[in-house]
């Protein structure tokens, strides 16, 4: 009898202290986690706090966690007088749509040509391609600044985005997830009088939905960050480009810290944005094509 | 619509896929081309939708000359292996597709794709997509959508065969309903000879690219023009013995051998092969001329009757035997033959004699 009531007391022991090692582990694992989250989110809310802060609270020591008012827009409206943003801000927007645009159309094409239609040499050109890929970007930006000042074309949105209107690394991967469609999609399809082009843009495209998505989402933040073409390509102010004229405002305006973080705010919050809605369509379109930003 | 195919010819670099290739197929007709993997069914079907253009030969259909005709301007309907559905469409959409892509109004679209539905029993499942239907069901939507349009040819690759078995038992049925109900000249390809043994009116069998014969199920089973045809049908698989015409008997190597009459009209030392069908055997009193020695090796209850295997001059052998014969391993028995499926090929070129 004692004997049992002691077993079942060890064994009570044992229980309650494993779980307690359990629950040990689920702190640990969130307590590592908020960590991560905190290293991540907290220069963004720095980024953003700070834009709403004046001058005088800049310089508190220690400094504050949170402006004294959130609604206090100064920085933004000095920000916006001292360099023209509302046009920065226009420019990246053009220049991303004419980019973006230009890519999926011309990758989507590329992709079909080279999956689906049958002409010599096919896969000796896209070998060409891919060999291209290993070329730096380095080297492809003297080529294109030449190129660029002899059309005439350097200082103006146009400079920004020829360069940029097709992808190699996105066709291959779009190829890729166009080939892996089986064969029989395709010829029911033609059997029924589908064209090549019909065919591309009703069911193809379609399907390579969720890809196709994630191609255009990291091509549209490429473009939106892009710094060092526009800084090679670009003289006049009018037609800079976000980070661009961040850049140019960072040495205008010097210490003033908060302006400086108000003019961020507006370059980053639009990709964070895009990102945070897009999200469940890129983590799809990630797992689905494999591709990796 | 009736099909002809003329010495129809298909290669792909050094691969003869297709040779020579002759036969018509009656219109309103189900035909199924049979033939082991690699021998080119799929390959005769490409050629007929289009898909393929081909090496040499024509195909006529009726009278009108298709072999150069491209494929949406021949009238087919396809069905795959696969299914080949668009995944992003609905069941409705996906049968309407091709309509769609005919420019036919949306009503009456719509209207023709549910009378299909309801030919291939899908009504009720128009809003799905395809990845919510069964292996079954989707290949139902793929049937419709290839009819939805009127086609003179139906033309299914292997439809059944990512269906589990008893899936494909009922959707073999179901196919055969629905060609009777419409009465379209169907070409059916499967490597399943009970499939197409099955279903079919006529059968198409090929080797190698060859046309092999192309007859009634039954013809294909009791006339098998040679010794492929005889071995590829039938299960149990037929039973084949090896030896030569010797004083118009049949002689195995051992010596057994087997006279029946028409032996007599061979050629004296010919190396020939007999050839009989499980169900050809009866149980017979005692040695003569056309009587088989046998010892039982193992008997198998199967229904009414029974299989047996036996050992023949040092060949085994199958024969179904009735169960109140009572056979038991080690007996000794006597088989003779019976007039239907017994049949002579010769050894090398596996042409029929007998
Ligand atoms: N596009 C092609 N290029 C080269 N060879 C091919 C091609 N298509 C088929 N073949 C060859 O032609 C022969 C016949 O192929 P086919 O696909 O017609 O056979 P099948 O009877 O349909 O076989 P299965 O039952 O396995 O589908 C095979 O040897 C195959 O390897
Ligand atoms: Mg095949």
């Amino acid at each position: 009898m004692s004997q049992q009531v002691k077993n079942r007391a060890a064994l009570r022991a044992a229980t309650r202290a494993y779980r307690l090692r359990l629950v040990l582990a689920r702190i640990l694992r969130y307590l590592l986690l908020s960590l991560g989250l905190v290293i991540m989110v907290f220069p963004f809310y720095w980024m953003i706090s700070s834009a709403f802060k004046t001058a005088a609270e800049m310089n508190l020591f220690p400094p504050s966690l949170a402006p004294r008012n959130w609604f206090n827009l100064d920085n933004f409206r000095i920000a916006f007088e001292k360099a023209p943003f509302a046009r920065y801000f226009l420019n990246s927007v053009l220049v991303m749509l004419g980019s973006v645009t230009a890519t999926a159309f011309t990758t989507i094409l590329a992709a079909f040509a080279f999956s689906r239609l049958r002409f010599r040499g096919r896969e000796l050109l896209f070998s060409l391609l891919l060999s291209m890929m290993m070329v730096p970007f380095e080297m492809l930006i003297i080529t294109n600044y030449q190129t660029i000042i002899n059309i005439g074309l350097n200082d103006t949105l146009y400079a920004l985005i020829l360069p940029f209107i097709s992808s190699i690394f996105y066709t291959y991967i779009l190829r890729n997830f166009f080939q892996s469609l089986p064969d029989g999609l395709y010829w029911s399809a033609r059997v029924d009088g589908c064209t090549n082009w019909k065919y591309l843009w009703k069911v193809m495209v379609p399907i390579a939905r969720p890809s196709l998505v994630t191609i255009i989402l990291l091509n549209a933040l490429a473009s939106w960050n892009s710094f060092m073409w526009p800084l090679l390509v670009i003289k006049s102010d009018l037609m800079r480009t976000l980070p661009f004229g961040l850049y140019t405002f960072t040495t205008e305006v010097g210490a003033n810290y908060e302006l400086l973080m108000a003019a961020s705010s507006v370059v980053v919050l639009p990709m964070v944005l895009l990102f945070l809605f897009a999200r469940k369509q890129i983590v799809r379109g990630v797992a689905r094509g494999g591709i990796k930003g | 619509m009736q099909v002809r195919m003329e010495g129809l010819t298909k290669h792909f670099g050094a691969t003869r896929a297709v040779q020579d290739f002759t036969v018509t197929l009656a219109s309103g007709e189900l035909v199924c081309l049979l033939g082991p993997s690699g021998c080119g069914k799929s390959t005769v079907l490409n050629m007929l939708s289009g898909i393929v253009p081909v090496t040499a030969g024509k195909i006529y259909f009726d009278e009108e000359d298709v072999t150069n005709l491209p494929p949406e301007q021949r009238g087919i309907g396809l069905v795959f292996q696969n299914y080949a559905l668009y995944p992003h469409m609905t069941v409705m959409g996906n049968i309407t597709f091709p309509l769609e892509i005919q420019k036919v109004p949306p009503r009456e679209r719509e209207a023709r794709a549910r009378e299909m539905a309801d030919l291939v029993h899908m009504g009720g499942l128009l809003a799905r997509k395809p990845r919510q239907l069964s292996g079954g069901q989707q290949q139902r939507v793929a049937i419709a959508r290839a009819l939805v349009k009127n086609p003179r040819l139906l033309l299914l690759d292997e439809p059944l065969s990512n269906l589990d078995a008893r899936l494909r038992l009922e959707m073999r049925e179901e196919i055969r309903r629905i060609q009777q109900e419409t009465r379209v000249t169907t070409i059916f390809v499967t490597h399943d000879q009970e499939e197409a043994m099955s279903i079919s009116d006529h059968i198409v069998l090929m080797k190698d690219g060859f046309l092999q014969q192309h007859a009634a199920p039954q013809e294909l089973y009791n006339q098998p023009a040679n010794q492929f045809v005889a071995d590829f049908l039938g299960n149990p698989p037929i039973n084949n013995f090896e030896g030569s015409i010797s004083g118009g008997c049949f002689v195995m190597a051992d010596g057994a051998r087997v006279c029946l009459p028409g032996f007599a009209a061979l050629k004296e030392g010919q190396e020939v092969r007999l050839a009989v069908r499980a169900e050809s055997f009866v149980l017979a009193e005692g040695p003569a001329g056309d009587r088989l020695a046998c010892r039982v090796d193992s008997v198998y209850q199967m229904g009414k009757e029974e299989m047996a295997v036996l050992t023949f001059g040092g060949t085994p052998l199958r024969a179904y035997i009735p169960s109140e014969e009572g056979l038991k391993p080690g007996d000794q028995v006597h088989l003779g033959l019976k007039d239907r499926g017994v049949f002579l090929f010769d050894s090398h070129t596996g042409e029929r004699y007998l």
